[in-house]
């Protein structure tokens, strides 16, 4: 069985966020392999030490520094990568058309992918790719077994979570709490320079972004930050209440 | 049409169907409003569901009983292209975000994600969302026959019921069986007011110290002035709360009026779940815990003290 791992590239989640003119500006910010994704790559590769499976391919879209995320991802162990390269901003509707072209071509039997994007918050690549290659979907999974063409596990859900069994293939969001990834060894660094990363143009996958975005505005509500003195307890309860019953009244 | 899939549990329709409703009223997009009822025995529901659409569809069957993204995809795109749906709106849910991006690709549309507002021109609809974790307001826009929005629970004012109650009318779905097999479940139900309806919220973190603590100060705080319990992912890792408690990027996106903070440090993945509360306050004994920063009021402190007070002083 082959598996693809998505990974996409995003600022450090304790960045600075800066937005210059209508969208947020990346200069000089520090970018990491998406840690969401990252779990999927780990998982990825315990599945193939498991014997569950033979190949992982790791899969970029966008930018050419994206290259940086499948050296990650090669260093952690996948055989070899593909980066469509694309400074264009697609949806996730119009990039799961590349991904399930690409899953269909290398025969890929489970895609991981991480269950929401650090950058754009977005949770919908896992389940449009399901949808155009008619697969099914397990989202949010911290728990995860393949056992020849099955797939059992758990994942959060709604109210609580589940303990899942589904046929292969299908596409699996990853998450904190399935694994923890391991780190690329400097001697496996070093071999992931050798490995294979293939390029792809964008264009050969026939994709028309779906969304336009527009703008983009750094969130500054101005708090109060109003500090009470914590030495004596009881005044500085008494004060708190007060404030909360009588200045921002939230409570009767 | 506008084609709300509506929410509801346990016999009730969720207040999130309400905000959605809200989001089609105000978008400005073309069409009746519309709310299709999924699952079994739902007729309470669809009663309901009358008193706030111009219409209700009613697809009571077995084949729907339990949430699958699967199936709940399939009917919400046979019922849109049936009834040529201009916006189809679900709820910002982990399960609707979890079967709308489907619908999207059934229908061929375009998808706005977790949308915080909806307003149309012409056939454009425009969408503001949370990116960066909440850090930034992002604006998106779509043009198409038809739109599938996500519409962000907490967002949109409830709609009032409207004085002559919908029509309600049957419909037969055509779905496929559901290919993933729940081999169990665990809901986690908490006796109090549930977060995403709650007013005022109580969330202890690491800080609180022990599963004991996290009992008598942040549960004992939030039954003294009537809140909801939340919990950061860290305190769930632990095993000290169940999974439905935790706020942030992998947990429940809350705004209540007011955010009480007990030893929570404030990480960015929590801040996402919490930053746009009314009022948020921090009580830790960490000065520099970035919680303070996103604070109206806080108190450099330690819980096993303040907190007791103020449960005292909140009965008084």
């Amino acid at each position: 069985m082959k598996i693809l791992t998505l990974v996409r590239q995003v600022p450090d989640a304790e960045a600075r966020v800066k937005v210059t003119g209508t969208s947020v500006d990346l200069d000089g910010t520090t970018l990491v392999i998406d840690g969401m994704d990252e779990y999927g790559v780990e998982e990825a590769l315990r599945l193939r030490e498991a014997g569950a499976a033979t190949e992982v391919v790791a899969l970029a879209i966008g930018p050419k520094r994206s290259e940086d995320a499948l050296r990650t991802a090669l260093a952690m162990g996948a055989d070899r990568a593909v980066h469509v390269e694309t400074d264009e901003r697609l949806d996730a509707v119009a990039l799961s058309k590349v991904v399930a072209q690409i899953a269909q071509t290398e025969g890929a039997s489970l895609i991981l992918v991480g269950g929401q994007e650090a950058d754009w918050d977005s949770q919908a690549l896992g389940a449009a790719t399901a949808e155009r290659l008619g697969w099914p979907q397990l989202t949010w999974t911290n728990e995860l077994k393949v056992e020849g063409d099955t797939v059992t596990g758990r994942h959060d859900v709604d109210e609580g979570n589940e303990s899942f069994s589904a046929p292969l293939p299908a596409v699996v969001t990853t998450q904190q709490g399935l694994n923890e990834p391991r780190y690329p060894t400097l001697p496996n660094i070093m071999k992931a320079k050798k490995k294979e990363l293939r390029k792809d143009s964008l264009d050969q996958y026939g994709v028309q972004a779906s969304v336009r975005y527009v703008n983009a505005e750094i969130q500054s509500r101005a708090r109060m930050n109003r500090m009470i003195d914590g030495k004596d307890a009881q005044a500085a309860a008494a004060e708190l209440l007060n404030l909360l019953r009588n200045e921002a009244k939230v409570l009767a | 049409m506008i084609l709300i899939v509506a929410e509801h549990a346990g016999g009730k329709l969720a207040k999130s169907t309400l905000e959605m409703v809200s989001a089609a009223r105000g978008s400005g997009r073309e069409g009746p409003v519309t709310l299709l009822v999924l699952g079994q025995d739902v007729a309470g529901v669809a009663n309901e569901a009358a008193k706030y659409a111009d219409q209700v569809l009613v697809g009571d069957s077995a084949a729907v009983a339990q949430y699958s993204p699967e199936v709940w995809a399939a009917a919400a795109a046979q019922i849109a292209q049936e009834g040529e749906a201009s916006t189809v709106i679900i709820g910002g849910s982990r399960s609707g975000r979890e079967y709308a991006p489907r619908v999207a690709v059934k229908l061929d549309a375009p998808y706005l994600e977790d949308a915080i507002s909806l307003k149309a021109d012409g056939d454009t609809l425009s969408a503001q969302r949370y990116t960066y974790l909440a850090r930034v307001t992002e604006t998106v826009q779509a043009s198409g026959p038809v739109i599938v929005v996500t519409a962000k629970p907490g967002s949109f004012a409830p709609a009032e019921a409207l004085s002559a109650a919908g029509e309600q009318y049957d419909i037969d779905l055509e779905v496929p069986a559901p290919r993933v097999t729940i081999t169990g479940k665990t809901v986690e139900k908490t006796s109090r007011v549930a977060l995403s309806e709650a007013d005022v919220i109580v969330t202890g973190g690491r800080g609180v110290g022990n599963p004991e603590n996290f009992g008598k100060y942040v549960e004992g705080l939030a039954d003294s002035i009537g809140a909801g319990v939340g919990a950061t992912r860290a305190v769930v890792d632990a095993g000290w709360r169940p999974y439905a408690e935790q706020v942030g990027q992998t947990g429940k996106t809350v705004q209540p009026k007011a955010y009480i903070a007990l030893g929570v440090s404030g990480a960015v993945q929590h801040l996402s779940g919490m930053g746009k509360s009314k009022f948020i306050v921090a009580i830790n004994k960490d000065a520099e815990a970035p919680i303070f920063k996103v604070a109206d009021y806080g108190i450099v402190g330690d819980v096993n003290e303040i907190v007791p007070a103020l449960i005292a002083a909140s009965k008084g």
